[in-house]
């Protein structure tokens, strides 16, 4: 049996990477013919940079290749961690990236001037704002979501990742894509969908990478030696298929020009606007719900060494999230163009979205039960069932939020920039950090972080830039929700929107020191994470005893 | 076309929501499946490689 | 052999399980978007509605270039306050020939959705030079670098023809005079042949007079910039609808 899986395996790895090269030739010869016909200067910018790259990593897996001689780099005795520790990298790179530009359209907002050029649009607001958006969502929670996607489904199956080379294409294709969409909002390209601003072409590569993210995924739970598929795996499969399936009908377009960065979208007005909240909506729901419960349905129970509170509750709230939340896209189209009908269902469902959302945390924090001691003692376990708790109040909100009343006063306002931020600093970026923080020492094989107390500083500083950050947005939002529709004893409307703008000056500067607190306490995480890494501190190996890490077993095939 | 689309959905669409609902309940619920999903619960606290059979 | 046997059933579940996922999220985007495309009402009957015409395309896609629509809206609601600060509430449509639409999601900046003719040309370039020497506290960046790009058109053409791929009733004529009816819009008096064959196809598009204002949008006479065709955009945002014909209380017009 296990000769012949390994014979098996043995033939697999020179043809993956054989058509892993071939797939990546193509694609940069392909380009290299766009680089040299480009109709206009962004797309030579991105052919260029795509060429180069692509080139780079045909180059780096030649001289890899042949510097294997007769080992086997896809050894099934193994599991694939060492695409776990390029993608936990990627992600505290990006995540502080994505941290530090969203400090700096703060202050933009706050003070004009900053970073402004007048002959330079580069850097405007318009511009780094997707940047922002894009770099926290996909490029730090996308590379979250892949590395513990692959970490998990290894463990969960106990098989090594199936594909070969092919997961590292995933890995390396999926941050080739959030380079060209980077540097395309910079240099304006853009087709203007929010969360779906990268063109056609950037689209189509996302397109393949997504494709073979999921055979990989299928792969590995095909050959995996556990009877059963976790449920985790189910929450990450569901992110995986549906955010294929939004990814494709939302960036439906006709280019200009095969040569060209400018398309034109399908479908236009109210189709299109339902189509992209469908879609908008739904990355919330599938990227950074499901992926990230999927997440908690893993490492919550590790860290505590405890099972799942409730197998049962697990399976009833996934499938009644992944059906409800499809439905709850027109709650951001209230009171628009968009029929009443749709409006009404959007709202309907989006309320008793509450329910499966509830359900998944309730699962997720009663899993401490009879170890509830561990928040005290475990700023890492905190960090999780804090997670959860801005999770409770975020899907609480939402539903509040998605009532036409409320939505009337909330809509349009900075009370949407609150809610989307207590979901994601508070939930999306308290799950991840829990997760990092597991999984560095668990990859290098360290018995404990460098350092604990850093992790209480990071806590706390983020617990605390998050308050300061929902506190100023409620209260602008709410203030100028009500200062919009204000008439003075005449009938007339009392303040013009400027006053509103300038009236929002103060709690601009709280948000921003909000976001200057998170921020700090993310480059400390790099600092403890990289310490952590290199053995120092507390994670020196001191002796054979490693209790506190599950040792994921790195022994020579029987 | 409005008014057919409407009342299909308030009657056969709706029965059928709460039939597939009941689906999902009734497999979480059965007791036959006890076992198998208190295996599945425990499945990731043991942590073995690749290659233990 | 029993092992592969028991392996064959549990590939077919996870492949099960990836349908029943598909499945079920598929409903929900189905039954809400595809009735969209069907249903007659959707879509209210009013007059006016026409095209872009190429400059006013060409300055749209700088709006989108720019992220404008990340701080202002076009999409103005049947509430009271939002009807008397921007004018009346937006329809579906006037936005039927948007690929993409911009309705937006924050107002950072007010709504857009009516701007066009609010404000002088004039304004409109001081304001998208430096914001704060018409309105002191504004907080919106500066794109004073506008006035000094020339518009790059020399693919106008294709523009149009791929729009016309995607539904909007662009005419071969329109087509074919792409160039010239982008330069005309800009440069009033430069020749009046072609100002005319502008307006004349456009307007008969519209089915309404006045609906496509020439102008040297920029204040700088010579080729078009930029400037020039943002302006255009922002100009005609709103205008195109004849209200005195919409009837609000029309069954087909009821959503």
């Amino acid at each position: 049996m296990s000769a012949h899986t390994t014979a098996n395996q043995r033939t697999g790895w020179g043809f993956s990477v054989g058509t892993v090269s071939l797939l990546v030739g193509a694609v940069s010869l392909a380009v290299l013919l766009i680089a040299a016909n480009a109709t206009d200067p962004m797309m030579a910018a991105h052919a260029w940079i795509f060429f180069f790259l692509t080139v780079s990593g045909l180059l780096i897996t030649g001289f890899w290749a042949g510097s294997l001689q007769k080992r086997d780099p896809f050894d099934p005795a193994f599991y694939e961690d060492t695409i776990v520790k390029f993608g936990v990298a990627a992600a505290m790179f990006w995540g502080i990236a994505g941290f530090l530009v969203g400090l700096i359209i703060a202050l933009q907002l706050t003070f004009p001037n900053l970073l402004y050029f007048p002959d330079f649009g580069w850097t405007n607001f318009g511009r780094l704002r997707p940047l922002h958006t894009s770099a926290v969502i996909f490029a730090f929670g996308g590379n979250v979501l892949i590395a513990t996607s692959f970490y998990v489904v290894q463990r969960t199956c106990r098989t090594r990742l199936a594909g070969g080379l092919w997961p590292w294409f995933v890995f390396w294709g999926y941050n080739l894509f959030i380079v060209i969409a980077g540097t395309g909002y910079l240099l304006g390209v853009t087709q203007s969908k929010e969360y779906a601003e990268p063109e056609w072409y950037a689209d189509l590569w996302l397109t393949i990478v997504w494709v073979v993210y999921l055979l990989v995924f299928l792969g590995t739970l095909w050959k995996r030696k556990e009877p059963h598929i976790y449920v985790a795996n189910w929450f990450y499969l569901s992110f995986i298929v549906t955010i294929a399936m939004l990814h494709i009908v939302n960036n439906l377009a006709i280019p200009v020009s095969l040569t060209g960065s400018k398309s034109y979208q399908l479908f236009a007005g109210v189709q299109d606007a339902l189509t992209q909240w469908w879609y908008g909506h739904n990355a919330v729901g599938f990227f950074l719900t499901t992926g990230f419960l999927a997440i908690m349905y893993y490492f919550i129970p590790k860290r505590v060494n405890r099972p799942v509170y409730s197998y049962r509750l697990s399976i009833v709230h996934f499938w009644s999230l992944i059906f409800i939340y499809i439905w709850a896209g027109p709650h951001h189209l209230h009171y628009t163009a968009l029929p009443q009908w749709a409006q009404t269902l959007g709202m309907v469902f989006s309320v008793m979205l509450w329910m499966p959302s509830w359900g998944g945390m309730i699962n997720g924090v009663m899993t401490l039960s009879g170890a509830w001691d561990k928040l005290r003692t475990d700023p890492v376990v905190r960090m999780m069932i804090v997670a959860l708790a801005f999770y409770g109040m975020s899907t609480f909100e939402g539903p509040l939020m998605s009532v036409r009343a409320v939505n009337s006063l909330s809509h349009y306002t900075e009370w949407g920039i609150a809610h989307v931020h207590s979901g994601s600093m508070g939930w999306v970026g308290f799950i991840s950090f829990g997760a990092l923080y597991c999984l560095v020492p668990w990859l290098w094989k360290r018995p404990a972080l460098y350092s604990k107390s850093l992790v209480e500083w990071h806590f706390w500083l983020a617990t605390l830039g998050i308050l300061f950050y929902i506190v100023a947005m409620y209260v602008a939002g709410i203030m100028e929700g009500f200062m919009w529709r204000a008439y003075n004893e005449f009938g007339f409307l009392e303040y013009s929107f400027i006053e509103t703008v300038k009236a929002k000056h103060i709690m601009y500067m709280v948000r921003a020191g909000g976001g200057l607190l998170y921020l700090t306490g993310a480059l400390l995480m790099a600092y403890n994470l990289i310490r952590t890494a290199m053995g120092h501190g507390e994670a020196r190996s001191t002796a054979t005893d490693e209790t506190s890490t599950p040792n994921p077993a790195l022994q020579p095939a029987e | 076309m409005y008014e057919t689309l409407a009342s299909f959905a308030q009657t056969w669409g709706l029965g059928l929501f709460v039939l597939m609902f009941s689906v999902a309940v009734a497999y979480a619920l059965w007791p036959g499946n006890r076992e198998t999903f208190r295996e599945a619960a425990h499945q990731p606290l043991t942590e073995k490689a690749p290659s233990d059979d | 052999m029993a092992f592969m046997k028991r392996h064959e059933t549990l590939e077919r579940h996870s492949l099960l399980l990836t349908i029943g996922i598909l499945v079920v999220v598929a409903i929900g985007g189905l039954v809400e978007i595809a009735p969209l495309f069907y249903l007659d009402n959707t879509i209210e009957k009013v007059q006016g509605m026409r095209p872009y015409t190429p400059l006013e395309l060409k300055g749209r896609n700088i709006y989108m270039r720019e992220g404008c629509y990340v701080c202002h809206s076009q999409m103005v609601r049947p509430l009271r306050d939002e009807v008397e600060r921007y004018g009346h509430y937006s329809l579906a449509a006037e936005s039927m020939y948007d690929h993409p639409f911009q309705w937006g999601s924050k107002r950072t900046g007010p709504d857009l959705a009516r701007v066009g003719g609010k404000y002088s040309d004039e304004w409109h370039v001081d304001h998208l030079t430096e914001p704060k020497s018409v309105v002191p506290d504004s907080v919106m960046p500066p794109y004073a670098f506008l006035k000094k790009k020339k518009l790059r058109f020399d693919d106008i053409e294709d523009h149009l023809k791929t729009l016309r791929m995607a539904g909007v009733p662009y005419t071969d004529d329109m087509i074919a005079n792409a160039k010239a009816d982008l330069v005309a819009q800009a440069s009033p008096g430069a020749d009046y042949d072609a100002e005319d064959a502008l307006v004349a196809r456009y307007e008969a598009a519209s089915g309404r007079q006045g609906s496509v204002k020439v102008s040297d949008f920029d204040r700088n006479p010579g080729e078009p910039t930029e400037m020039d065709a943002l302006i255009a955009y922002l100009q005609m945002t709103g205008t195109l609808v004849d209200f005195s014909t919409y009837e609000a209380d029309d069954l087909n017009n009821r959503r």
